[in-house]
């Protein structure tokens, strides 16, 4: 038993059961997110695929590595993407420096 | 992609694993969506399987096909009587799988009488290496003389995933092969030689929507390898023979028997290629399409089970033998050999 159950995410429709107005507003809007529009549904789903790393959401990663393979995508352009939310992941935490030199640049002689 | 044992799971125990798979029937499927059971109409595509030889052994192939199979190739009396039968009631399409058709020795000589005869469309269903095998020099030439259609399996547009189910070497050999049939023509718009690719999901999952595939195979190709084709068909895998025996070997059986039955679109079944299709084995036996035939489930009237006893008027209105494999055709956007259904 690990907190996170693969199965779960099957579950997740019952988020519905105490909020049932606000679960509708919710899928409807994520089902129209995903639907073909100016973006592909092959690039919308490497970018749920890239997001889903960067919030280490594992029901997302299984749910968009499934959806990615689906779209036609192969593991190179998938690990590619992975690559992307770690490089903005790493960039996010690596330009905060700038706060820190400015910070630091106030408190010092 | 996981490994498959070297040995064939029986065919009875390929039947057991689908008739216990925790999903309702196929024919229950069907009822939920207030549909029919399904009857053949008339058979517009007589469909020959001549045999189980193969220079490859696929990963996912149905067929359990490869150069193993020396024994299960249809003979010329049967492909005579194949003639017969099609001279008799003219369907529109002859379409010749396998194995790799272009092996038996009689398939040159199939296709030159299926022309004789002024078949309308001959498929030869291609795996594409065959053609740069030296024992089969001139087959490009020949194919393209007879004006054959070319239906030639492409999984995808790089090496990795192609070489994971078809092996070692078999993208660069595919992509040599296609550009052997464009310098002959094929795959070029105005040339008439149609040059078809065919592509199955590299995994446990189902395939891509068609036609986005198809923009992005055409853009890729070309790119890449400055080689063109006429048209994508997205295949779903069929849980059986060594697709199913790597479904079990991975631990994705249920979980692909669920997401197929998930997946279950009434809208597919109307385009369902067992409703105009009449699928011949390697020794004459009659099937409501190739992968009933490799089920051994024959078709449903006892008095026309073979091509050497064929009786039009049993076939047309049978019952199509149906099983849990069924969902495959009719989850998503529908699959069959010639593609998408919907």
């Amino acid at each position: 038993m690990t907190y996170y159950e693969s199965t779960d995410l099957g579950k997740f429709p019952e988020i519905g059961k105490d909020a049932p107005e606000l679960a509708k507003a919710f899928f409807d809007y994520y089902g129209k997110v995903f639907a073909e529009g100016e973006l592909t549904k092959r690039e919308k789903n490497l970018i749920a695929l890239a997001v889903a790393h960067a919030v280490q959401c594992p029901y997302c990663i299984d749910a968009y590595t499934g959806a990615s393979l689906e779209s036609g995508c192969s593991t190179g352009e998938m690990t590619e993407a992975v690559h992307v939310a770690a490089a903005i992941k790493g960039g996010s935490a690596l330009v905060h420096g700038v706060q820190m030199r400015k910070h630091a640049e106030r408190m010092s002689m | 992609m996981i490994a498959v044992p070297g040995s064939r799971l029986p065919v009875d125990e390929q039947n057991r694993l689908l008739s216990t798979a925790p999903v309702a029937d196929f024919d229950a499927h069907l009822e939920r969506a207030h549909l029919p059971p399904l009857s053949a109409g008339a058979t517009t595509v007589f469909q020959v399987n001549v045999g189980k030889l193969c220079n490859q052994r696929c990963h996912h192939c149905h067929v359990d096909a490869g150069p193993h199979q020396l024994e299960a190739n249809m003979a010329w009396p049967t492909f005579a009587a194949c003639l017969e039968v099609i001279a008799a009631t003219n369907p529109p399409t002859v379409d010749i799988t396998g194995g790799a058709p272009e092996l038996n020795p009689h398939f040159r000589r199939f296709v030159t009488e299926l022309r004789a005869l002024g078949v309308r469309e001959i498929i030869d269903r291609c795996n594409l290496t065959v053609l740069m095998l030296p024992s089969q020099q001139g087959l490009a030439e020949f194919l393209a003389e007879h004006r054959v259609r070319i239906v030639a399996s492409l999984p995808a547009v790089n090496q990795q995933q192609t070489d994971a189910q078809r092996g070692d070497g078999v993208f660069a050999r595919s992509i040599a092969a296609i550009r052997r049939l464009n310098g002959l023509g094929y795959g070029r718009a105005d040339s008439g030689l149609v040059l078809t690719l065919m592509s199955n999901p590299v995994g446990a999952f189902l395939p891509p929507e068609q036609s986005s595939a198809e923009a992005r195979f055409k853009k890729l190709l070309s790119a890449r390898h400055d080689i063109v084709f006429n048209d994508l068909i997205e295949l779903t895998n069929m849980p059986i023979n060594r697709y199913l025996e790597y479904l079990l070997a991975s631990g994705n059986y249920e979980p692909y028997l669920a997401k197929l039955s998930a997946a279950f679109n009434p809208a597919a079944v109307r385009g369902l290629m067992c409703l105009n299709t009449l699928s011949v084995g390697w020794d004459g036996a009659l099937y409501d399409c190739d992968f009933n035939q490799m089920l051994e489930l024959p078709v449903a009237p006892e008095g026309s089970r073979t091509i050497f006893t064929y009786r039009r008027e049993l076939m047309e209105g049978r019952t199509i033998r149906t099983a849990k494999h069924c969902l495959g055709c009719t989850a998503g956007q529908g699959s069959g050999c010639g593609g998408r259904t919907t």
